[in-house]
């Protein structure tokens, strides 16, 4: 994979060519700002469901295994 | 009227199937079987047959059915499209449905919720036939990164159906179903459209909800329509688009009135309009790689384009040839952001949680090993490498430069022009395997659908004909929340080429081989 990724990269730097300092960025198609909603409580999904597909479950929870590595 | 055999029914559009229903001529039960009896003739699995859908809903489609014809029955106002089957991609979370997004680390996954537009076939109560073959999370041209296995081309099981969503336009070209719902992040619904015969709409950024889509690039993912007309594709459109709460970045409003410009244009005159030949995509002096046929049906097209009275002028675009690099920067780099979520930890695959030294970092690292494929580790590498710090500005950063460049090009060809046409792709369907091994040679079948996506605006992809007796798509470009025009023109254009054909373009399709299996469906 190491040789493909070289040659992706190699192909796609072409766009150094014409980002010159003075073109700005665009990060979206739409010049969308701070959307909002009314500021009301409505159902969210219910435990159960949420916790239909965890991989692992304990109660009302998922299990997931260990965070901290042992010294 | 005589009754309507199996092979008719699923030969009708979505339009006339709707007229069949309306009048009671046909019942939703009898639409949907012939559609599930056709599914069950072709599709066949990994092995052989089409392989279009991953997962079929036999009981809910019938059910549907059912509640569609008892609602009739008694005389109850329904949707036009009430009882007109449908097939979704395996993107779109479906409640009580697997979603794959043809990924081994989403098998079996059945989500708790429904995707908007989802819960918009639901209310208008059109029968979900199942989910559709995919490129693993949209990631490909051809379906080959499918982790259940590629899906065929109906017109030779020897070749790509195009992807990402091949499963879709495939079902819809095989006559599996008469509509099917695709996602659009750099072509993946008008390719696939394009390389099978059918038609394909990317809305307008914003235009259908993104609400329920697994995500891949979310400044650039776009659902809507795949089917065999025009208007039928505008019938899918006006019920799934529209503003959605649930999505910010949903554009305000209703959906655009796009099924009275697709029968406006099918009286087939576009005196007025001025369509612009893209002359960077397969235009004067830039044919490299595109096949001579493919070429020679896009002059075609645009021949009868200027007969319906069109104006026709050259523009150019000169950053579009960097399109195509800024795309494979930008898509990476919100994918491996996105792709972040598949952590083993709440839902999908879990690797070596057995394992007595297993820590949540192990197991994350283990399970996105053998849970995703190579092209979406490919991607997730380049993604992070571009917005790693030291190459974000060279990379990333200069990607969105070339992103305000591209809009600036169409901006200006739009000063000229009210739609632009080039080809949709640049060959015809290609073989299974031909590109597998060199990812570059796989992202330049895009090269034609990708500025659309980087500047928000709406594309379709209709028949232009055969090219070496495989089809070929043109594309319509239009500026955004200016969908209609790409169906004023779309309809225009496709009834030309019927006339000029003598019929559908899919009647030249070869019969799709039976396969006698019954289909084991793997997500099932």
């Amino acid at each position: 994979m190491a040789g493909q990724l070289s040659g992706i990269l190699a192909a796609v730097a072409k766009v150094q060519e014409v980002a010159g300092p003075d073109v700005p960025a665009t990060s979206h198609p739409l010049p969308l700002v701070n959307v909002m909603r009314p500021d009301e409580p409505r159902p969210s999904l219910r435990a159960d469901d949420a916790l239909a597909a965890a991989p692992a479950r304990e109660g009302d929870r998922f299990r997931v295994p260990r965070i901290l590595e042992e010294d | 009227m005589a009754e309507l055999s199996g092979a008719e029914l699923i030969r009708s559009s979505a339009a006339e199937l709707a007229s069949l229903l309306a009048d009671r001529v046909v019942s939703a039960v009898e639409v949907t079987q012939a559609h599930l009896d056709r599914i069950a003739e072709v599709d066949g699995d990994a092995t052989a047959g089409l392989h279009a859908f991953l997962h079929l809903d036999s009981d809910g489609a019938l059910a549907t059915a059912r509640d569609v014809d008892t609602a009739r029955v008694a005389g109850k106002d329904v949707h036009p499209l009430a009882g007109v089957p449908i097939a979704v991609k395996d993107v779109v979370a479906t409640r009580g449905m697997p979603t794959t997004c043809g990924s081994a680390i989403l098998r079996g996954w059945v989500p708790p919720y429904d995707a908007t537009l989802v819960t918009r076939l639901r209310a208008a109560r059109l029968p979900i036939l199942g989910k559709t073959n995919m490129d693993e999370f949209a990631m490909g041209s051809s379906t080959e990164h499918s982790a259940y296995g590629a899906t065929r081309n109906p017109w030779d099981l020897a070749r790509i159906p195009g992807g990402s969503g091949g499963g879709s336009a495939a079902a819809v070209a095989s006559f599996e179903a008469p509509l099917a719902i695709g996602t659009d992040t750099g072509g993946s619904i008008r390719q696939p459209a394009a390389v099978t015969g059918t038609v394909g709409v990317k809305p307008t950024y914003g235009g259908v909800s993104r609400y329920g889509l697994v995500a891949l690039a979310s400044s650039l993912d776009q659902a809507g329509p795949c089917t065999r007309t025009v208007l039928d594709a505008a019938l899918l459109h006006q019920l799934i688009g529209g503003h959605d709460p649930l999505d910010s970045t949903s554009l305000a409003g209703p959906a655009p009135d796009v099924v009275a410009a697709a029968r406006a244009g099918a009286g087939g005159d576009l005196t007025g309009v001025r369509v612009g030949l893209v002359r960077e995509l397969g235009g004067s002096g830039h044919a490299d790689g595109y096949d001579p046929e493919v070429l020679a049906r896009f002059t075609e097209s645009v021949a009868h384009l200027t007969a319906a009275g069109a104006e026709i002028v050259e523009v150019e675009c000169p950053h579009f040839e960097y399109a195509l690099a800024a795309y494979y920067l930008i898509l990476p780099s919100e994918a491996s952001s996105n792709l972040a979520r598949f952590d083993a930890m709440r839902y999908g695959l879990r690797v070596g949680d057995g394992d007595p030294a297993a820590t949540a970092e192990r197991v994350m690292s283990a399970t996105r090993a053998a849970g995703f494929g190579a092209e979406v580790k490919r991607r997730i590498i380049l993604g992070t490498y571009a917005l790693s710090a030291g190459y974000y500005e060279a990379f990333y950063g200069s990607a969105q430069k070339v992103r305000t460049l591209v809009q600036r090009d169409f901006a200006a060809a739009f000063e000229v022009a009210d739609v632009l046409v080039s080809p949709t792709a640049p060959t015809p369907a290609f073989r299974l395997g031909e590109k597998l091994s060199d990812p570059m040679a796989m992202y330049l079948n895009d090269v034609a659908t990708i500025p659309a996506n980087l500047a928000g605006v709406p594309g379709m992809s209709l028949p232009s004909g055969l090219a070496g007796g495989l089809p070929a798509g043109i594309q319509i470009l239009a500026p955004a929340q200016a969908d209609e025009r790409l169906y004023r023109v779309g309809a225009a254009l496709e009834a030309r080429l019927l006339a000029q054909w003598g019929g559908p373009l899919l009647a030249a399709m070869r019969a799709v081989p039976s396969v006698h299996a019954s289909p084991e469906k793997v997500t099932a």
